[in-house]
């Protein structure tokens, strides 16, 4: 940040900590004029939600989402959070903020006017420019159609609780919960990108069309003995998938398509949780961009604000505390260790993109010299928020001197083995290994267990296999393998059997089966 | 920009949500309801409850990867003095290892969260009811109450159902083409620029014209809403069965009733006491104490007050007999009846106190309850005076009970035992 001074013109927009919706809309006219007037950033509209702190237990239950379907893993959340408040171990986010079009940040009413204002900077900025812009959440998710597909998922769930019973739909969604994450088609081709708003509409067409088809005459007839080709098109699938769609690492998708036993309001169900995952996907790809994109961008409006002279100095001492413990990173043998701090690592990394754009040493021309002496850090910095992830990010511009600052070091762990080993510090020897083993560390891909199905017996035992593609020898953890085995054959409707195989030598390390009887 | 005030939305919007997730866990929750009542004080007894329970039917599970297989790579922050190829040993199994945030430590853990007191008491008192609580007189009953019943096709204007009638309206103008406005309009429209037309297409124009007049008789005829549409709410007086009951409790207060017993007593008659709360409107409470003479005293001395002398149960029961006679008539109160005591009688007042249960209390009585309390380090006792002299009744009147209680755990499983659903013969 180039503080040039304090040219204090203008009054601070508020001296006390109460806030009021004029004092909002003053400040969030502040914020923009430096976030889209200086820094140039490209946002969907905005629209601020003044909320309660029960609220906000509300939607920390239903994973932040406005709106959203009813299970009883969102009461547990909600219990469990709750106790935490209630006992004061947990302090609640400031912010929530939703990747949507109009964009919506909720802001608690209890916060004063100070954090209102970072709240602004940080979310109504730094996020909602970061989820615009990013190619990730262009690719993944449609920000138009989201809140209309929310409701059109509770709705579905509701009616289907009526019509099948609570109970049914439960162990459905149970099942589908816990598949979630292998409910995703990772490869671009396999993105058909088909927009939720379609998604919703197909789905309405759908039961339309039954409901208006439907005549209880045609129970009565009876069946033909051979096929005819009548073109039903939303019958159940009898005959077996072409082998060429198979391996498939679309869990849920698959099941979806061709699972044998399901009924069509099942089916449904699957595809909107399927729909969900992929909604969240880019979000589990970019945690350290995305806060440190919004970290940076608060940072900088804040220091701006105060600068113009918009903010008193006991604001930004306020400001300055929460910042500062947002962004602490505890060392591995603190006591308040819990994992790198997403927060502190995001705006390390772009505070320092900062820095070697404008003052570059020798050693930052040898990194990256992209961006080494380039002069324009806000190009550079909304270059990198839209083109990278959190990966790919780490790889290219963790240099060594956020290496140092944090004093990484590298560890490799054998399971047999009693101990330990350090395998790389913050040396020169070790520069790149530590930022490669962080960058896996990162990868959504490496970190998720690679799971396939490789076969499916359609014809005649109907078995289901699937496959753990095992990395590095990592396998499966059993208890939590069979319980997750016991939905999938659930959903399947007949036995599973998922084999553990080495990636290098091909070897079955282990093999799990789970009887479904028909 | 714009900024919406959602503080005044509807609140706990996750209710439905919560109750879900109580149903789930209920096996669970139940026991550690039960758990928590042991240990807790009478005073505190209906109020919320953070309950403990082992989430074991609350699992998420998913395929994640084991930690204890294979090898892996990791970076930490914060090196203060290692260099490569040191080596760390690993922490205990169970220790929790300082490396990698368990993602996926949450598995065996209980799972602790609290309860309101509403839902408390319906999982303390489920399948828990009242015994004979069909007998309560509904020709006594002296309050009505309004109750929906249907729709009828009269009635005055201000129960006029207009969902309903315009239902029907709009089926009978459907069913009997009454034209709408609409098509009146267009006609007129096309009646105008006919008119208009130079020169006037006389035989269209009289045709235009017949259907217009068509079209204003059947609007006349058929008409918007007709008093054949016409649906009202209906509302039936049902007689409300009376709310009200009385609890007596009866208690020994000789020197043999040491404190420790007293307190079990006392235990029993809060619950008696929530649980009645829950099933009547009001609930009144009548102490009854007695040594060798009998008293109505207040709460307060009722548990704290001290009193010596001999025992002759006889006395309250004449006591009791007395209120119920002054007080609460019969046939507007419902009347239960606890009695405690240590067993102690003169053994020449057990037939007097059998007479007057068996010709007058018992037939006025909807449940008598007997709890004997004893300290359980005496052993396996004999069977008291009481007790033997009660056994006879067993049998006889349904609505007559009896227990032992010896430790405070015992007071809620004893407890449930007297009023749970399926009734086992004492």
């Amino acid at each position: 940040m180039q503080t040039t001074g304090k040219t204090a013109t203008s009054k601070p927009l508020f001296e006390s900590a109460d806030w009021t919706f004029d004092l909002v809309n003053k400040a969030y006219d502040a914020c923009a004029e430096i976030g889209l007037g200086e820094l140039g950033l490209d946002i969907y509209p905005n629209v601020i939600e003044v909320i309660t702190s029960e609220q906000m237990l509300d939607a920390y239950a239903s994973i932040g989402l406005p709106r959203m379907y009813r299970h009883w893993s969102f009461g547990k959340q909600f219990v469990r959070d709750e106790l935490h408040y209630r006992k004061g171990s947990r302090a609640l986010a400031y912010e929530l903020v939703i990747n949507s079009d109009p964009c919506i940040n909720y802001i608690m009413e209890e916060n004063s006017m100070t954090m209102h204002t970072l709240v602004l900077a940080h979310a109504a900025m730094g996020h909602n420019h970061f989820f615009k812009n990013n190619y990730l959440f262009q690719e993944w998710t449609r920000a138009d159609a989201i809140l209309d597909y929310l409701d059109f998922a509770k709705t579905y769930v509701s009616r289907c609780e009526e019509k099948h019973g609570v109970n049914a739909v439960e162990q459905v969604l149970d099942a589908a919960h816990a598949l979630m994450n292998q409910g995703i088609s990772r490869y671009p081709g396999a993105n058909k990108h088909v927009s939720l708003a379609r998604e919703r509409e197909r789905a309405l067409a759908r039961h339309l069309y039954e409901e208006q088809s439907f005549n209880d005459l045609w129970r009565t007839v009876p069946k033909p003995q051979q096929d005819v080709a009548d073109g039903e098109e939303g019958d159940k699938p009898t005959a077996p998938p072409p082998q060429a769609h198979l391996p498939e690492d679309n869990l849920l998708y698959f099941l979806e398509k061709t699972a044998p036993k399901l009924d069509d309001w099942e089916r449904e169900l699957l595809r909107i949780v399927r729909n969900l995952a992929t909604y969240f996907y880019p979000q589990r790809q970019t945690k350290v961009m995305n806060e440190g994109c919004a970290t940076w961008t608060h940072f900088y409006i804040m220091n701006r604000l105060y600068d113009k002279g918009l903010l008193s100095e006991g604001s930004m001492l306020e400001f300055l505390h929460s910042h500062s413990s947002v962004t602490m990173q505890p060392a591995w043998s603190d006591r308040r260790f819990s994992g790198m701090n997403p927060y502190a690592l995001g705006f390390a990394i772009m505070r320092d993109i900062e820095r070697m754009a404008n003052e570059p040493t020798d050693e930052d021309k040898e990194w990256c010299p992209d961006v080494a002496g380039c002069g324009d850090a806000v190009g550079a910095l909304k270059r990198v928020w839209a083109e990278y992830r959190d990966d790919s990010f780490i790889l290219q511009y963790m240099s060594p001197k956020v290496m140092r600052d944090f004093r990484l070091f590298g560890i490799h762990d054998e399971s047999q083995h009693p101990h330990v080993f350090v395998s790389s510090i913050h040396d020169e020897r070790g520069y790149r290994r530590v930022r490669k083993a962080l960058s896996e560390q990162y990868c959504v891909s490496t970190s998720d267990p690679d799971l396939q199905i490789i076969d499916a017996d359609l014809q005649g035992s109907r078995r289901l296999v699937v496959s753990h593609n095992v990395r590095n020898g990592v396998l499966l953890d059993r208890a939590n393998c069979e319980r997750t085995l016991y939905h999938l054959a659930r959903l399947w409707g007949y036995r599973v059997k998922l084999i553990e195989v080495d990636n290098e030598t091909g070897k079955i390390l282990k093999e799990h089966e789970n009887l479904r009887m028909p | 920009m714009q900024i919406v005030d959602r503080r005044l939305n509807p609140k706990s919007k996750s209710l439905g949500n919560r109750q879900r997730f109580l149903r789930r866990a209920k096996a669970e929750i139940k026991e550690a309801v039960r758990e928590a009542v042991k240990s807790r004080k009478v005073a505190d007894l209906a109020s919320g409850e953070d309950v403990k329970i082992s989430s074991k039917s609350l699992r998420e599970p998913t395929f994640s990867l084991d930690s204890k297989s294979g090898s892996r790579d990791f970076v930490l922050p914060g090196n203060s003095d290692f260099v490569v190829g040191d080596a760390i040993p690993k922490p205990p199994p169970g220790g929790g290892r300082g490396s990698k945030g368990s993602k996926d430590g949450s598995g065996e853990d209980d799972f602790v969260f609290s309860l309101t007191r509403e839902e408390f008491l319906d999982i303390f008192f489920e399948d828990l009811k009242l015994p004979n609580l069909v007998k309560a007189k509904l020709k006594n009953v002296k309050s009505k109450e309004l109750t929906r019943a249907g729709f009828s096709s009269d009635g005055p204007p201000s129960k006029l159902n207009h969902v309903r009638t315009m239902r029907n309206s709009l089926a009978r103008r459907i069913a009997l083409h009454r034209p709408s406005l609409k098509t009146l309009e267009a006609l007129e429209a096309e009646i105008a620029t006919a008119e208009a037309e130079t020169p006037p297409d006389e035989e269209r124009l009289a045709e235009l014209r017949a259907r217009h007049k068509r079209t204003l008789y059947l609007r006349k005829t058929v008409a918007y809403l007709d008093p054949l549409d016409l649906k009202f709410n209906r509302h039936e007086r049902r007689p409300k069965p009376s709310t009200q009951a009385v609890m007596f409790c009866l208690m020994d207060v000789s020197a043999s009733m040491t404190e420790r017993l007293k307190d079990l007593a006392k235990r029993f008659f809060m619950l008696l006491n929530i649980f009645l709360q829950r099933h009547y409107r009001e609930v009144q409470v009548v102490f009854i104490r007695h040594t060798n003479v009998a008293a109505e005293v207040d709460e307060e001395t009722f548990f704290s007050g001290r009193e010596t002398g001999g025992t002759v149960i006889s006395t309250a029961l004449v006591e009791m007999q007395r209120v119920i006679n002054e007080r609460y008539p019969v046939s507007d109160w419902n009347i239960y009846a606890a009695q405690a005591s240590d067993g102690h009688n003169f053994s020449d007042d057990m037939d007097e106190c059998l007479d007057i249960l068996q010709m007058n209390l018992l037939s006025q009585c909807q449940y008598f309850a007997y709890i004997e309390v004893g300290s359980s380090d005496e052993g396996p006792y004999p069977p008291s005076e009481v007790w033997e002299g009660y056994e006879e009744l067993i049998g006889q009147h349904s609505n007559f009970a009896m227990r032992r209680v010896s430790e405070a755990g015992d007071i809620y499983p004893v407890f449930r035992n007297l009023f749970s659903d399926e009734k086992k013969p004492a």
